[in-house]
């Protein structure tokens, strides 16, 4: 039975996941259910309720590098973070998942997208793995790995997926052997914005910026006017992150003058930090649910996919869910465990790839920073 | 009175015109009616509200995009004051020799609307979508798809010459409209296209996202939607896209030239970006 490691490093997560295919004899139909919020840990069959191919995951590990409030990770710190981190990790993996060297089918890692420093690390320890075990590499587009996780573990079979996170902000749509592109941020990408927006106002990093945002939005109640940055298919977000970038250094003016509190218009009372994140949110939420919209009206489809790191965000969900709903639609998403870059998404679609016949060869086991979806070819789907 | 279409924004849910529901789009809901007439057919679009987004959002965005939508396509039928020059030339060389009211006749004719209550009444434009038109045709007409394709080139560049730029071109927002049924045609049914031919008018419709602008990039990116519509819906056919661009430039002239290389600038960038700030 087919097992791969995988590991993933293309921003400041590093993730190592194992993964089994099990061989499955009968051809069930896939049963789509939505939003898999399993109980389980470790190990993950849903070979009798679920779609297939059902897979099991053996083991899922991941270290996050922070940076201090106010700051972004660096890419060379970054670096650093996943080379102090990827033995251990890969070490403990391995241990939990109960496997020996001899079982492994392929070392599975994250060609590209995303930062160069970091990527190169978690390529050099692939390529040392692989020469240490013996052991074929297989290079994974980091975007493909989100979207088939995002299938495999919810079930949906033929979703238009909304690709969300730090560093991608993508609509696509399954069409003849590509996941094509339909729109994307034509600036920064959605989680960007958030993180860029989460410095200016000194919001922790940790866990991630985009969930303390998301805690700050909660208490918030006055949306304030930001551009709307919808077009066609596409969104921009430079001008929205100029904007309450510009709102949060008068809101933090406002604080320590003489003049006293920034207050809403229309209710008097005193603009919050709360508001500036409940305003963001609602405005970037409702440009993406927008092209996803019109994304499912032009293509016809019915199901909607959420991953990456922004995914996990409930607000953004129940927003799509509601817009699927009207459409008499549903939205598949994920927990934390697949919608934040992890190691398993990696391992994943490195061995559907593997299982095709796919190699990295050592002297072409390269990575890049950029690396469009739409550049793989999708032949394990027809 | 009784509300005999309760799921229509006022005045049509107590009208006693035929509604009949067209399309369900990403924004809007369209719909067949009549227009003062039992004999003038029209189309209603409703803007619903969507209660995902915020209730302040959402009011602002439609009354937004209904206000722009009719504005621009008053301006591109040439009436009245909001047509810019009183429906004389423009001195701006960028709009090019065509100036306003240029596509009268390409794009519906505004007849009512509330940007309050989310509707617009316009023309009722008769035909098929292009995306439907090349998913029918007959398989051998590559000819025809040429001059289908050649005819949008030319029509988006008529319209950017008018100073608009669509927001949101693709195959499902330009109509091809069958011809007038001519005189001593044998064999055809006057007015009724054949399913497979490709011949008819190409009218532009659902301004909902456009804008005025004359800008090299709006009109690029314009095109570059339209280049990327067109490539995920007609993947067999992506190849032809030329023909749009072709007709596009000649068309247009030394404007269309300046914004065709744009556009070339504008795919790179989809190309080579990285995302990070």
């Amino acid at each position: 039975m087919p097992i791969a490691i995988g590991l993933e490093g293309s921003a400041n997560k590093l993730g190592v996941g194992i993964i089994l295919h099990p061989h499955h004899e009968s051809a069930d139909p896939p049963s789509p259910h939505d939003s898999a919020h399993s109980d389980d840990e470790a190990s993950f069959s849903h070979a009798r309720k679920h779609a297939s191919p059902p897979v099991q995951i053996l083991a899922n590990l991941r270290h996050t590098y922070n940076s201090p409030p106010g700051t972004g990770f660096l890419p060379k710190d970054t670096a650093a973070h996943h080379r102090r981190w990827v033995v251990r990790l890969v070490k403990q993996a391995m241990k939990q998942a109960g496997v020996q060297l001899e079982d492994i089918d392929c070392i599975c890692y994250t060609k590209g997208p995303g930062m160069g420093a970091p990527l190169g690390s978690v390529a050099i320890a692939a390529r040392t793995l692989s020469q240490l075990w013996d052991k074929p590499l297989v290079g994974v587009n980091h975007c493909v790995g989100h979207i088939e996780m995002g299938r495999a573990i919810t079930g949906a079979d033929n979703p238009v997926v909304l690709y969300v996170s730090g560093g991608n902000t993508q609509v696509i749509a399954y069409s003849a052997q590509r996941y094509r592109i339909f729109g994307e941020a034509l600036d920064i990408a959605v989680g960007n914005c958030l993180d860029r927006f989460a410095r200016v106002l000194n919001i922790p990093n940790d866990p991630a910026p985009g969930y303390n945002i998301e805690q700050l939005a909660k208490k918030g109640k006055v949306l304030l006017e930001l551009p709307y940055a919808v077009k066609g298919m596409d969104v921009s977000f430079s001008g929205i992150l100029a904007r309450v970038e510009e709102m949060a250094r008068k809101l933090e003016a406002s604080q320590t003058s003489d003049a006293g509190a920034w207050k809403d218009d229309e209710s008097g009372e005193a603009i919050t930090k709360e508001d500036l994140c409940f305003t963001l949110q609602e405005t970037v939420y409702a440009m993406l649910v927008e092209i996803t919209e019109r994304a499912m009206a032009h293509v016809g489809a019915k199901q909607v996919l959420v991953v990456g790191g922004v995914g996990c965000n409930e607000r953004l969900q129940q927003m799509m869910g509601m817009m699927a709903a009207e459409r008499g639609g549903s939205v598949f998403a994920t927990d934390e465990r697949f919608c934040i870059d992890n190691g398993i998404m990696i391992a994943h679609a490195g061995l559907i790839a593997w299982k095709m016949g796919f190699r990295t060869p050592l002297e072409e086991s390269t990575f890049t920073q950029r690396f469009r979806t739409d550049e793989v070819l999708i032949n394990w789907r027809d | 009175m009784t509300q005999l279409n309760p799921h229509l924004p006022p005045p049509f849910d107590t009208s006693s015109a035929e509604f009949t529901l067209i399309a369900q789009g990403a924004e809007s809901l369209l719909y067949r009616t009549t227009f003062l007439h039992p004999n003038t057919s029209a189309a209603l679009k409703v803007r619903p509200e969507k209660k995902w987004r915020h209730q302040t959002l959402d009011k602002r965005l439609t009354r937004q995009r209904i206000l722009a939508e009719a504005r621009v396509l008053v301006k591109l039928s040439g009436e009245g004051i909001a047509s810019g020059g009183g429906g004389k030339k423009v001195k701006d060389p960028k709009l090019g020799v065509q100036g306003v009211g240029a596509l009268r006749g390409r794009v519906p004719a505004v007849w009512g609307l509330d940007w309050e209550k989310g509707w617009l009444v316009m023309e009722w434009i008769e035909g098929r979508t292009v995306k439907q038109a090349i998913y029918d045709r007959d398989a051998g007409d590559e000819m025809g798809l040429r001059a289908l394709l050649g005819e949008v080139g030319r029509v988006v560049a008529l319209l950017h010459g008018a100073g608009v730029v669509h927001g949101d071109l693709t195959s499902s927002n330009l109509m091809l409209r069958p011809l007038k049924p001519e005189t001593g045609q044998e064999g055809e049914e006057k007015g009724v296209a054949k399913p497979g031919r490709l011949s008819g008018e190409v009218v532009l419709i659902d301004f909902g996202l456009a804008t005025q602008s004359v800008s090299d990039e709006d009109r690029a990116v314009d095109l570059y939607v339209l280049e990327r519509a067109f490539g995920s819906t007609h993947p067999k056919e992506e190849a032809l896209f030329a023909e749009v661009l072709a007709a596009y430039g000649e068309t247009l002239g030394k404007s269309g030239k300046v914004v065709l290389r744009r556009l070339e600038d504008v795919r790179m960038r989809g190309r080579k970006k990285s995302m990070l700030g």
